[in-house]
């Protein structure tokens, strides 16, 4: 069974973004980037799906600049076999993405796609479900856990508590946190990743029209909250609790 | 502009999530509200304040509101609404952009305001940044921050219900079980206090072992730090921040948490925010409104004793 995964190349998860003083954007310039911590789990897990056997082909997909190739020699080097870049200098948006997967996962035919469930720039959490809706296959969103069988048992993170769901393959799965831990690429690994064949193509090749439909009219930063009292005791702090009115 | 709601119900009664999201769609035009599942909560639909119409479809693949059964319900009433609007829960954070690619819309997600028609502001990089964002798409696709909305009154309306077809099940996915978390404690998405924990609890029994009654002396959810979750102390829907949940309580009590920029985007919001930690450095402190330096393992046994 093939996988696909994609990753995007974002901030790093550490940095803290700075808003540009003319409201234009986050400033990008020498900040360090890595791979979508989400999509570090949908590498991971298909690893291990491959681990277990279940799955024989990984490809990894990025959508992005010329730089995105290194994303993907990540994903190589933590176990993916091979990878397409999409290059692009737009920013494209989810539903841009989803169109391209979408064109990609009909040549390559797969069986699952996992993606991260949101990326932490942009933070919309849709691409997963569009693909599954353009592709017209069946949606495990927020996945905490995923068998293989016939189907796709997957486990999801909802509001309530852990909901599970069978998938007819193929299907589309979106990470959360807790589905696994993502392995460090070893140094041997990072080396032979390097010879590990990757793709470049452009969204032009897949008749994709990547235009944005939302337009960003500033950004700013947001409202700061002021800093309040420090109180010096149990006592004090009881009784501001009850000035409140949440204790007695 | 007429609006289209998804209602968020449990089978019988409507989630508050539901009503903030009804405010929001007020101020794009007439609101109409579709039930996908049940009758009951169609019914009770019909109450909330300010809906013109209430479409209940039924099906017992649209009984666990699975994203491939209610989107084909929602693209042909779409037909007749310019703009579709869901809360930004796990249940519509599922369905909507199944919803916007199926239309050919790029979704505006976790609305905060609505600044017009086409306008709107939403958070961007952990809620470090807010945009400013146009919709040029003809039709809006869009997911709500619930605690961004005065919450529409549950009780007061008449809408009329319009059964409406459910169109057919796709039958590529189904529903097997939902593991719900038990708790005799309010939600935290809708609790008035909550206390909050993180990784310097040290242990799953030491986190519940003094949360727990601190909690139900202040009638209070509890919440945790994504490193509180990720250490195991506490499951994952306990966890507030980013990647969790988005909270609005009128007091927030952060206990052992430093206040990483994750964190501090599911709650910032807060009336009041009271803090405790042993560094008086936490970035915790910097947007609590109530601190208190010092050991937690004293603190907070002495707290709950003095409540």
């Amino acid at each position: 069974m093939k996988v696909l995964v994609a990753v995007k190349r974002v901030i790093d998860y550490n940095v803290k973004p700075r808003v540009k003083m003319d409201g234009s954007g986050v400033d990008l310039m020498n900040v360090k980037m890595s791979m979508n911590p989400f999509d570090e789990i949908a590498v991971e897990e298909a690893i291990r799906l491959k681990e277990k056997g279940t799955v024989t082909e990984i490809v990894a997909v990025s959508i992005g600049p010329a730089k995105a190739q290194e994303t993907l020699r990540t994903a190589l080097a933590m176990g993916a076999d091979r990878a397409i870049l999409v290059q692009t200098d737009e920013e494209v948006e989810p539903l841009g993405v989803a169109k391209i997967l979408a064109k990609i996962a009909e040549g390559e035919q797969p069986q699952l796609v996992i993606l991260g469930k949101q990326a932490i720039d942009d933070d919309n959490n849709a691409t997963g479900q569009m693909l599954a809706a353009l592709l017209g296959w069946p949606q495990g969103t927020f996945a905490s856990k995923i068998e293989l069988g016939g189907d796709a048992t997957v486990t999801r993170e909802v509001d309530g508590g852990l909901e599970t769901v069978k998938l007819k393959l193929p299907a589309v799965v979106t990470t959360d946190l807790r589905l696994n831990e993502p392995r460090y690429a070893s140094l041997p690994n990072i080396m032979k990743a390097k010879s590990k064949p990757l793709e470049t193509k452009s969204p032009g090749d897949y008749g994709v029209d990547v235009a944005r439909r939302l337009e960003t009219l500033k950004v700013v930063e947001p409202a700061k909250r002021q800093a309040g009292v420090k109180v010096g005791s149990v006592d004090e702090l009881v009784g501001k609790l009850k000035a409140l009115g949440v204790a007695k | 502009m007429s609006v289209l709601v998804l209602v968020e119900h449990d089978g019988a009664t409507i989630k508050d999530a539901t009503l903030a999201t009804v405010t929001a769609a007020a101020k794009l035009g007439e609101v109409h509200a579709l039930v996908a599942g049940s009758d009951a909560a169609a019914q009770a639909a019909a109450k909330i304040a300010g809906l013109a119409k209430v479409y209940s479809a039924n099906s017992p693949a649209l009984e666990h509101q699975l994203a491939e059964a209610v989107a084909p319900v929602v693209v042909k009433l779409m037909a007749d609404h310019d703009a579709f609007v869901v809360p930004a829960t796990t249940t519509g954070k599922n369905i909507a952009p199944r919803v916007a690619a199926l239309l050919d819309v790029m979704q505006v997600s976790d609305v905060l305001s609505v600044e017009g028609p086409d306008t709107f502001t939403r958070p961007i990089y952990a809620g470090n940044a807010i945009a400013t964002v146009k919709s040029n798409d003809a039709k809006k696709v869009l997911t709500v921050r619930t605690t961004a909305f005065e919450k529409a009154a549950a009780d007061g309306g008449s809408a009329a219900v319009e059964n409406v077809d459910a169109a057919g099940d796709p039958g590529t996915s189904s529903f097997v079980g939902l593991e719900a978390s038990k708790s005799e404690r309010p939600e935290l998405t809708s609790a008035k206090v909550i206390v909050s924990g993180g990784r310097a609890f040290g242990s799953s029994e030491q986190f519940h072992a003094l949360l727990d009654p601190l909690a139900d002396k202040l009638g209070a959810a509890v919440g945790a730090s994504r490193a509180a979750v990720d250490a195991g102390y506490a499951p994952n829907d306990y966890q507030v921040g980013q990647t969790g949940k988005i909270v609005a309580p009128e007091v927030y009590v952060a206990i052992g948490i430093s206040g990483a920029i994750q964190h501090l985007a599911g709650m910032k919001d807060s009336k009041t925010i009271v803090a405790i930690n042993k560094d008086e450095e936490a970035p915790i402190f910097q947007v609590a409104d109530i601190g208190l330096v010092g050991d937690l393992f004293k603190i907070v046994p002495e707290l709950t004793e003095k409540l």
